[in-house]
């Protein structure tokens, strides 16, 4: 079976109007459909430019100068409007208070302005809603004016709204980094559940412990270029990795220090799970 | 005399809705880290110890001063704050004039400021930034520049709200060594956090707030060792606590070296047995 490649990205380079320096510089990858990919990398390494240049905001909003080509859903990005691309791909950013619109009462009414924007079918939207709520197990509070929600519980409503759409990739920019460790918890749950429904998910994060227990693959990137893509357990064992700015999950740090490796794979371990494996005297 | 007092004080924002009930604890000099879910009161203590509120029932003092007779402009120069954004924080355009703002504002000369403001500067590391628009760094820069506004007032008592949130690795280690130097330098280092490893490598006392109470209040190593009282308040461990426990370990790390070296003299003492054998 061939697998469909949700995004497809060639050649990328990209820069901000009155820069001299490529915020993003001749990269390339591609991502299956279904798959979770982590972003890792310094501040302004150009994460989030890139998750920008995936939805359309670069270069559509952010103007600039622009090369290559990023297809979402077999749509090209430049050619392509950010509204005829929220179709595809919607983006969640990190302070969930600034995405819920404040024009809605209850979170169900919050869920349905999306689709309503699209002008949908009531039937229909009545649909995705319940299904929406359920997946981010968020029915107990369908009636809740959002802002009485746990930041943890806004978060999941953000990413609720966009799941309602029925994109086929979801961006998410530190979507975590707000939120206690439960908020952070409820949060990777809701969006691997996502992932093993289909939907690609593309995530920049700092926690590299959730990063590893949770992403398929991980990208490192820096000043503008992808370093490697690759599984957690062979980019968190490279030896340079600090070089970029970047520290593995803290179980890798020790087996590295302590020399401590799965012997089939010459890999470190990622996980807690991993670690407990090779750790036992 | 204890640095801070706080005795049985709660605090509610609305009529009867308390959101800390019956809070007390002593601080001296060293470093304590506040932690619980959000919504469970650590932003509302602060505020209390910072005098910008005054409790409900019972007394904050701050070397031995009740907050109630005093005010947060006289608490400046005993108690500094840097805030969990720094762009909520930082006004000025330019490093220097940011850093030497507090300062100034609680009565130092000019040449005073400034060098006390330079000197906060060398601490995190960005003196050769001082002539630059805070708004031309990185956020990890411009969060260290907040921390310096609050280093150049030299006051006793340092309160970071969410020093590491949103930082990459390289902001992380100055933060970290920015509080190991606070402490040894004799000062109070108090934080509200959710980033356990952090608590864990830089952090002597943790006070734990549940639903506004004080759920414990103890050494790092005895509060980290409490996993299930931990997990009723939402609340895990640091990583490598939780792999000591995975483990079966009898003793409780908190930080990658300890643990290293735990492991290092374990693994030679059964190569040693081994080799026996």
């Amino acid at each position: 079976m061939v697998v469909k490649k949700t995004i497809v990205v060639e050649n990328l380079k990209y820069r901000y109007p009155n820069t001299s320096k490529l915020a993003l510089d001749s990269i390339s990858f591609s991502v299956d459909e279904g798959q979770f990919v982590g972003i890792v990398g310094k501040n302004l390494a150009g994460k989030s430019t890139l998750c920008e240049a995936l939805v359309g905001l670069v270069p559509h909003f952010y103007k600039g100068a622009y090369g290559g080509k990023v297809v979402v859903d077999g749509v090209e990005v430049l050619n392509s409007s950010i509204g005829e691309m929220a179709r595809h791909i919607g983006i969640v950013f990190q302070n969930p208070f600034t995405q819920i619109t404040a024009a809605k009462l209850t979170v169900y009414e919050e869920i349905a302005f999306g689709l309503e924007n699209l002008g949908m079918d009531r039937v229909e939207m009545v649909k995705r809603i319940d299904y929406v709520l359920d997946l981010l197990g968020l029915y107990d509070f369908k009636d809740r004016n959002p802002f009485e929600l746990s930041g943890g519980q806004m978060q999941r409503l953000a990413i609720a709204g966009i799941i309602a759409m029925k994109p086929t990739v979801i961006v998410l920019d530190e979507p975590t980094s707000q939120l206690d460790p439960q908020g952070s918890e409820e949060v990777f749950k809701a969006v691997q559940r996502l992932s093993k429904e289909g939907v690609t998910i593309v995530m920049v994060e700092q926690k590299m412990e959730k990063i590893a227990q949770y992403a398929d693959k991980v990208m490192l990137i820096s000043e503008g270029k992808m370093i490697d893509f690759d599984s957690p357990q062979k980019l968190f064992s490279r030896e340079d990795l600090e070089n970029f700015g970047v520290e593995p999950p803290v179980f890798t740090t020790i087996a590295k220090k302590l020399n401590v490796k799965d012997e089939t794979t010459g890999l470190y371990p990622v996980t807690i799970d991993e670690a407990r494996r090779l750790f036992s005297l | 005399m204890n640095l801070v007092d706080v005795k049985n004080v709660s605090f509610a924002y609305s009529e009867n809705n308390f959101v800390l009930q019956n809070i007390s604890f002593s601080l001296q000099k060293g470093s304590v880290a506040i932690i619980g879910q959000n919504g469970s009161g650590k932003t509302t203590l602060v505020k209390l110890l910072k005098g910008l509120l005054k409790p409900k029932v019972g007394d904050v003092f701050i070397k031995g001063i009740n907050t109630k007779d005093t005010t947060a402009a006289k608490l400046a120069k005993t108690v500094g704050l840097v805030f969990q954004n720094p762009n909520d924080q930082i006004f000025k355009n330019k490093v220097l004039d940011e850093v030497m703002f507090g300062p100034l504002n609680i009565g130092q000369s000019v040449d005073e400021a400034r060098e006390n403001a330079l000197r906060a500067l060398e601490i995190v590391s960005l003196t050769e930034k001082s002539q630059e628009n805070p708004y031309d760094l990185s956020l990890s820069e411009r969060k260290l520049i907040s921390i310096a506004s609050i280093l150049s007032m030299n006051t006793d008592i340092v309160i970071f709200d969410e020093p590491t949130i949103a930082q990459d690795c390289w902001g992380k280690t100055r933060v970290k060594d920015i509080v190991r130097l606070l402490v040894s330098a004799g000062k109070l280092v108090i934080t509200i956090t959710h980033d356990m490893d952090f608590v864990g490598e830089c952090f002597e006392r943790v006070i734990v707030l549940n639903k506004g109470k004080l759920l414990l209040d103890g050494s790092a190593k005895d509060v980290f060792s409490q996993e299930d009282v931990l997990s009723a308040a939402y609340l895990e461990p640091p990583y490598i606590t939780q792999l000591c426990h995975q483990l079966h370990y009898d003793e409780v790390f908190l930080s990658p070296e300890s643990f290293i070296s735990y492991y290092e003299s374990h693994r030679q003492k059964k190569e040693t047995n081994d080799a026996k054998h």
